[in-house]
C-alpha cells in the first residue's frame, strides 16, 4: 500500500519534469517550465528521504545544505561570459555523482551475495563508464573555456590508436565483469579508464566547438542517471534520465545543422583537419584603423550592421557597444545586428548578452533574416566574431569551417573588425577576411576600443 | 526489467519528441534545464544513502549526495537567471 502511494507520486512529478521540458522550449512558458521542473525535483527530494523514513538525516541534510550553499553562489555570481563554463562543471558533477552511486550500489551488493544479475552488471557498467566519461569530459570543456588550457585541437602522436584502444579495454570491461561480476576491482578499474577516455575523446575538440561538446555531454549524463535508475531501481531516474539523454541528442544535432557540419566532423574532424591550416602564420598585412577612422566610417554611413562574437563577451562590452548604437542612431544611421547561431561560447549566448545591455530586441537579427542585406550595407562592425564571418568557410575546402554558414560580413562595403590582436583568435583558424581590401582592424580590446570610438563619434 | 525498458523506451522517445522546435535563443537555457534535470541522479545517491553501506559506501553517497546537488540546484538557479534577461523585451 505504501508502495504504490509512492510509485504514483513519482509518476506525478516524472509528468512535472516533462511538462517543465516542453514549456522550456517556448518563450513565454520557458520561466514557468523551469520553476516547475524545480518544484517537481524538490518534491521528489522530499517524498525519496520520506520513503527511506528520513534514516541518517543530519549528515544528508548538510551535504544538501553545502551543495545547495554553493549552487546558488555560483549561479548567482557568475558573468554571464562564464556561463557555458558553468553548465559544463554542473554537468560534470552529476557524471561524478552518477559514478559513485553505482559503484557504492554494486559494493553493497557484493557485501551482501556474491554473485549479481547480468542486467545489474551491465547498467552498473553503463553508469559507471558514461558517468566517468562525462565527468572528465565536462571538465576538460570547462578548462578550455576558462582558457586554463589551450583551446586549440590538441592533436598528438598515435593519439587515434590510443583513444580507439581505451574504448576497446572499457568494453573488454564489461566482459570481465559480466564473467566476474564479484570482483568490485574491475568496476573501479572501469571507471578509471573511462576517466581517461572521457579526456581523450575532448581534448582533440577546438574551443569554439565546445557548445556542442557540452550538449553531447549534458546527454550523456542524462544515460548515466538512466542507467543508474535500473541499479537503484528507481523509475522516475530511468524516466527522468532517459529524457535528459534523448532530448540532448536532438539538441546536440540542432546545434551540429546550426553549423551545417555533422557530428562526427565536430568530434573526430580535427584528426583530419590538414595541419597547414592550423599553423600557418599571418602573410598578408592587415590594415589597421585608428578609432576615429572606424568613427568616421560609422557616423557617414546610412546602414550600419554589427555583428557581435565572443570576444563582445570577453571584454564585457555589451553596454559599450548599444551606447555606441545609440550615438549613431542619433546621427540618422540605421542599425542591425546580425546573430549568427553558433556565436559567443553557446547558442543564444549573444541575444542573451545584448538583452542585458537593453539592446532592443527587434534590432537583432539572425543568419538567414540578415545575409542578403549584407550587400547594401556601407559599414560592417565585427566586435570579437571570427570563425563566423570566416569567407574560407565558402570556399576553401581544407578549411575545418568549410560548409559552415556564415555571415557575409566580407560583401560590406567596408568591414571594421575589433580585434585584440593579430593573432588566429580562439580556434586557430586564419580568417581572410581581416586581410581584404576593404577591411581595417582596430586593435586592443573591445571594451576600450568602443569607448575611444564613441568618443570620437561624439566629436563628429 | 522487461518493465523498466518500456519505460525507457517511451521516456527516450518522449524526448525526442519534446524537442522539436527550439528557437535558437532557447537552446542555452533549454541546455541548462535539461543540465538540472540530469541532476535527478541526486534521488539515487539519497535512497542509497539511507540504507547501511559501511564506511565507504556511506562516504561516496554523501560525495555524490553533495555534487548532485550542486548540479540540481545550481543548474535551475542559472537557467532562471538566464530567462530572466529575456523577460524585458519578449516577443517580436
Amino acid at each position: 500500500m505504501n508502495n504504490i502511494f509512492y510509485q504514483i507520486i513519482f509518476l506525478l512529478l516524472a509528468v512535472g519534469l516533462v511538462i517543465g521540458i516542453k514549456l522550456l522550449s517556448s518563450p513565454k512558458t520557458a520561466k514557468f517550465g523551469n520553476a516547475l521542473a524545480a518544484f517537481s525535483m524538490a518534491l521528489a527530494v522530499i517524498f525519496t528521504l520520506a520513503e527511506g523514513g528520513f534514516n541518517k538525516f543530519m549528515p544528508i541534510m548538510a551535504c544538501m545544505g553545502f551543495g545547495s550553499v554553493v549552487g546558488i553562489a555560483w549561479a548567482q555570481r557568475v558573468k554571464m561570459t562564464a556561463m557555458p563554463q558553468l553548465v559544463a562543471l554542473l554537468n560534470g558533477f552529476g557524471g561524478l555523482a552518477s559514478v559513485l552511486v553505482a559503484l557504492s550500489e554494486t559494493m553493497r551488493f557484493l557485501s551482501l551475495q556474491a554473485d549479481l544479475s547480468l542486467g545489474f552488471a551491465i547498467t552498473s557498467w553503463v553508469s559507471i563508464v558514461v558517468g566517468a566519461i562525462t565527468l572528465t569530459g565536462s571538465v576538460i570543456a570547462y578548462l578550455k573555456l576558462e582558457e586554463l588550457m589551450s583551446t586549440k585541437a590538441i592533436i598528438f602522436f598515435a593519439q587515434r590508436f590510443i583513444t580507439i584502444l581505451f574504448s576497446l579495454s572499457v568494453l573488454v570491461g564489461l566482459i570481465f565483469i559480466v564473467k566476474n561480476p564479484a570482483c568490485i576491482f574491475l568496476f573501479l578499474l572501469t571507471a578509471f579508464i573511462s576517466a581517461i577516455l572521457g579526456v581523450l575523446l575532448v581534448i582533440p575538440i577546438g574551443g569554439a566547438d565546445m557548445p556542442v561538446v557540452i550538449s553531447l555531454l549534458n546527454s550523456y549524463s542524462g544515460i548515466a542517471a538512466m542507467a543508474a535508475g535500473f541499479v537503484v531501481e528507481s523509475n522516475l531516474l530511468i524516466i527522468a534520465g532517459a529524457l535528459v539523454g534523448a532530448s540532448g541528442i536532438i539538441l546536440t544535432r540542432l546545434m551540429c545543422q546550426a553549423m551545417n557540419r555533422s557530428l562526427i566532423n565536430v568530434i573526430f574532424g580535427a584528426f583530419y583537419a590538414k595541419q597547414s591550416i592550423l599553423l600557418k602564420s599571418e602573410q598578408k598585412p592587415m590594415r589597421e584603423f585608428s578609432p576615429m577612422d572606424a568613427a568616421m566610417f560609422l557616423s557617414t554611413a546610412s546602414r550600419v550592421i554589427m555583428v557581435p562574437g565572443y570576444g563582445l563577451a570577453v571584454s564585457q562590452a555589451q553596454r559599450n557597444l548599444r551606447e555606441l548604437s545609440d550615438e549613431l542612431k542619433a546621427k540618422g544611421v540605421n542599425i542591425f545586428y546580425a546573430i549568427h547561431p553558433v556565436a559567443g561560447r553557446m547558442p543564444g549566448h549573444m541575444n542573451v548578452l545584448l538583452a542585458e545591455a537593453d539592446v532592443p530586441y527587434n534590432e537583432l537579427y539572425d543568419l538567414d533574416q540578415i545575409n542578403s542585406e549584407f550587400e547594401n550595407a556601407d559599414v560592417c562592425l565585427i566586435v570579437g566574431a571570427n570563425d563566423v564571418v570566416n569567407p574560407d568557410s565558402r570556399t576553401n575546402k581544407d578549411s575545418p569551417l568549410y560548409g559552415m554558414p556564415i555571415l557575409n560580413a566580407d560583401k560590406a562595403k567596408t568591414v571594421i573588425v575589433l580585434k585584440r590582436g593579430k593573432g588566429s583568435g580562439f580556434s586557430g583558424v586564419e580568417n581572410p577576411l581581416f586581410t581584404l581590401d576593404n577591411s581595417g582592424l582596430v586593435f586592443g580590446d573591445a571594451k576600450a576600443s568602443l569607448v575611444k570610438i564613441i568618443q570620437e563619434v561624439k566629436s563628429i | 526489467m522487461i518493465m523498466q525498458i518500456y519505460i525507457l523506451v517511451l521516456a527516450s522517445l518522449l524526448g525526442f519528441e519534446v524537442i522539436s522546435k527550439v528557437p535558437t535563443m532557447l537552446h542555452t537555457p533549454l541546455m541548462s534545464g535539461s543540465n538540472a534535470i540530469s541532476g535527478i541522479i541526486l534521488l539515487g545517491a539519497l535512497a542509497i544513502a539511507m540504507q547501511d553501506n559501511g564506511f565507504f559506501g556511506d562516504l561516496m553517497a554523501y560525495l555524490a549526495i553533495f555534487f548532485a546537488t550542486i548540479n540540481v540546484v545550481g543548474g535551475f538557479f542559472v537557467t532562471d537567471r538566464m530567462l530572466g534577461m529575456f523577460k524585458k523585451k519578449s516577443g517580436r
